[in-house]
């Protein structure tokens, strides 16, 4: 009974200290922009090239935009406060910047038919909620090239987070890169369960390099995989960042995201009330929301050569990544030869292709791969213009 | 020369355990608007910020964030008050959360009830207790035959159950139509909590309920007194004819079933699926509920919605005043921190000693 009291009179204490009124000064004239980040800015990899692509848009657009961040925001149900907050605070589009953010993203979308809302790389929408993605399958095959060209052990590896459909179809991809250049070689890949644990991101490339692997890709949101790796005296295909920049030559190159013109374009569009607020869209190296970094001085100019016919074939819609013959980890041939992939089996993806070593959630059989458009967009969106066009 | 010493007290007086405590946050609040002031923001304005988001603007959300802390508390608070050290709760909660999850996916398919909440959220919940209770069992019972030290059994046990909740929502109980992406299917509608205003769902009551119950059973029955016996003094406990293996595995049964409960209300009135963000620290966070409680069951509600209320308000330092998610973390901390370094100031003293003369004199 004691305790109980003095705890109500603590909290009323607490209350009183906290309770100081303060009202920040409302401006309602610019158009107000929200971005949910899943890691910290500073993580030089995932949330920083989207901090760049805000920072694009706030040089575009000036005092007609104001826009607001949250970082390390973790996935799962309590993020759907955050989104709420910024929703109830009056913002007129908020982009939600992971995976784990789309059913939350949904929900308050539901109760907020007025606020426009972006979500990075999921597959749901509503009337006022787009679903946007890049194609980075398409720079990580261009990138497998190089890694298989660089390779002396035959061995890769793979750092990746989670074995979801955009990761499987990352390794799948990088994998086709490197066995087309080095049918001996193989990928080996590690998961850590994490979007942004640097020291653990670290400690799976280390495993990859003690193991044999002389060259290190990713799919994590830093470059501490590439530090592992140059630490090695080995090479690295970076992900998300130009990280040579941060770690030095030996990165080759890698897949980059470039956010800044789709952002730009969607507060355009909002701005003029023309955005398609249901959109799904899924641009590749020809819209060029993906591309490649910067190659190391240290890769060859026959690799160099190599990848730029294979980018200008990619870009000029003659040819995709994902095309027959494809033949699974478990060496059932999963797609003849003159057929491509559809864009919801690629983004239902759940197997491995052949050259890759690691658990994928399912083996490939001679099932079709994936699922019918249909049956996976709920609310009856389809995906992709690309991808028609290929079928 | 003068010498500093720390005293026992003899006697805890009131006054002095209140005098600390705010003495102790008024002082974090200094500190930590020195933090503010060097972050580049007004603490004044932070503040006022943090206070109007946790108890006027998203007082739902802080009440959200409460209800698995209560439980947590409260299954913390039993363990402790026998100075049982469980530190599982969190893994705990996460077999609470996958029993209740696992009834409501699956038990519908295998027997046919009224599809009412009133008939599955109790099944639901008595799965959710004895899940919890089972995994507190085992090292309850390493504990009382073979002497292992619970706080490494306990602790170890989280991480048992939280890779093995991973594998089931990427693996076992992954949504078949969910397209390869990790998490299971949503619960039915009959299996969810009712809520009664924004996410605030059933579950606080559910909380407040066992916070009384727990208070009952630790204070007005037999049970409860040999619960506090033991943690007070075993030995006298022993001589008094307590039987300590029985009371080490019921204390942890309730302890462990508390915890399971936080897991059912999280699936059950948040996620409605299982699916990453069960594990997120509500366990660890009440040990330090329960402790700032002084382990108290009413007192853990308190400090339930007080903690609740700093996590929901430090994200508006990041929404409205653009501080970076550290500031915010590293201020919580600090609150903590200053509260919880405090407490050796309500049990112990400060004294300024004289050295005795003739030690000095010969000089």
């Amino acid at each position: 009974m004691k305790n109980r009291k003095l705890l109500i009179l603590l909290s009323a204490l607490l209350l009183l200290v906290l309770a100081v009124v303060g009202i920040t000064g409302a401006q309602d004239e610019p158009m107000k922009i929200a971005f949910v980040y899943v890691a910290p800015i500073g993580d030089l990899g995932w949330t920083f090239m989207h901090e760049q692509g805000r920072m694009a848009v706030v040089e575009e657009f000036g005092d007609a935009v104001e826009t607001a961040f949250i970082e390390n925001v973790a996935e799962g149900p309590d993020s759907e406060r955050v989104i709420r907050n910024f929703a109830d605070d009056g913002f007129d589009l908020i982009i939600t910047t992971s995976f784990g953010y789309m059913d939350p993203t949904l929900t308050v979308a539901e109760e907020f038919p007025d606020t426009q809302f972006v979500h990075i790389s999921g597959f749901l929408t509503a009337d006022n909620m787009s679903n946007v993605f890049g194609r980075m399958y398409q720079p990580r095959y261009l990138s497998g090239l190089v890694a298989g060209s660089a390779t002396e052990s035959n061995i890769i590896g793979y750092v990746a987070a989670f074995p979801i459909p955009e990761v499987l179809r990352g390794i799948n991809a990088f994998t086709l890169g490197v066995r087309e250049v080095n049918p001996d070689a193989e990928v080996r890949v590690v998961w850590t369960n994490t979007w942004f644990d640097p020291p653990q991101e670290k400690e799976a490339a280390e495993a990859l390099l003690a193991a044999g692997a002389d060259v290190i890709a990713q799919h994590q949101d830093t470059p501490e995989p590439q530090k592992a790796a140059a630490d090695a005296g080995g090479f690295s295909i970076s992900y998300n960042s130009a990280m040579l920049d941060f770690v030095g030559q030996s990165v080759l190159t890698g897949p980059v995201w470039n956010w800044g013109a789709k952002y730009i374009s969607i507060v355009q569009e909002v701005m003029d009330g023309t955005y398609n607020g249901s959109e799904t869209y899924w641009g590749g190296l020809p819209e060029g929301v993906v591309d490649l970094a910067p190659f190391s001085e240290l890769v060859s100019e026959d690799t160099i050569a190599l990848v730029e016919e294979r980018r200008a074939a990619i870009e000029a819609g003659e040819w995709d990544v994902f095309c027959g013959p494809i033949t699974g980890a478990n060496g059932n041939l999963v797609l003849e030869e003159g057929s491509c992939l559809s864009d919801g089996e690629m983004l239902g993806m759940s197997f491995f292709v052949e050259g890759v070593v690691g658990e994928a959630p399912e083996d490939a059989s001679d099932e079709p791969i994936g699922f019918p458009m249909e049956e996976v967009l709920p609310r009856g969106d389809q995906i992709g213009m690309l991808g028609e066009a290929m079928d | 020369m003068i010498h500093l010493k720390f005293e026992k007290r003899l006697e805890q007086s009131r006054y002095s355990f209140v005098g600390v405590l705010v003495l102790s946050i008024v002082l974090a609040l200094l500190f930590g608007a020195l933090l503010l002031a060097y972050a580049g923001a007004n603490p004044f304005v932070a503040y006022a910020e943090m206070a109007k988001s946790a108890f006027y603007s998203d007082w739902k959300e802080t009440l959200v964030k409460a209800t698995p802390l209560i439980f947590t508390g409260l299954s913390v608070t039993v363990a402790f008050r026998m100075r049982f050290w469980n530190i599982g709760a969190e893994g705990q909660l996460v077999v609470g959360g996958l029993a209740a999850a696992g009834a409501a996916l699956f038990l519908p398919e295998i027997v046919t009830l009224p599809e009412s909440p009133w008939v599955w959220i109790p099944i639901m919940m008595t799965a959710s207790i004895l899940a919890g209770a089972l995994w507190a069992l085992i090292p309850a019972l390493l504990k009382a035959f073979l002497g292992v030290n619970e706080i490494i059994t306990t602790l170890m046990f989280n991480y048992i159950a939280i890779f093995y909740y991973q594998f089931l929502y990427t693996d076992a109980w992954k949504d078949p139509a969910g397209r390869g992406f990790p998490g299971s299917a949503r619960i039915p509608s009959f299996t969810k909590l009712p809520r009664f205003t924004g996410r605030v769902h059933l579950g606080i009551v559910i909380a407040v309920i066992a916070a009384i119950l727990i208070w009952v059973i630790m204070s007005k029955t037999r049970q409860g007194y040999e619960f506090r016996l033991i943690g007070e003094n075993p030995t006298a406990a022993r001589y008094a004819g307590v039987n300590l293996f029985r009371n080490i595995i019921l204390v942890m049964i309730l302890s462990g079933g508390m915890a399971g409960l936080a897991g059912f209300s999280e699936i059950s009135g948040v996620s409605f699926k299982l699916q990453q963000g069960l594990a997120v620290g509500y366990g660890f966070t009440g040990i330090i509920v329960a402790w700032l409680a002084r382990l108290n069951p009413f007192g853990v509600i308190l400090v339930a919605l007080l903690l609740a209320g700093l996590l929901v308000g430090g994200d508006e330092l990041q929404m409205s005043m653009q501080l970076p998610a550290a500031v915010g973390e590293v201020l919580q901390g600090m609150i903590l921190l200053f509260v919880l370094g405090a407490d050796i100031f309500t049990r112990y003293r400060l004294r300024v000693v004289q050295p005795p003369v003739a030690l000095t004199s010969g000089d």
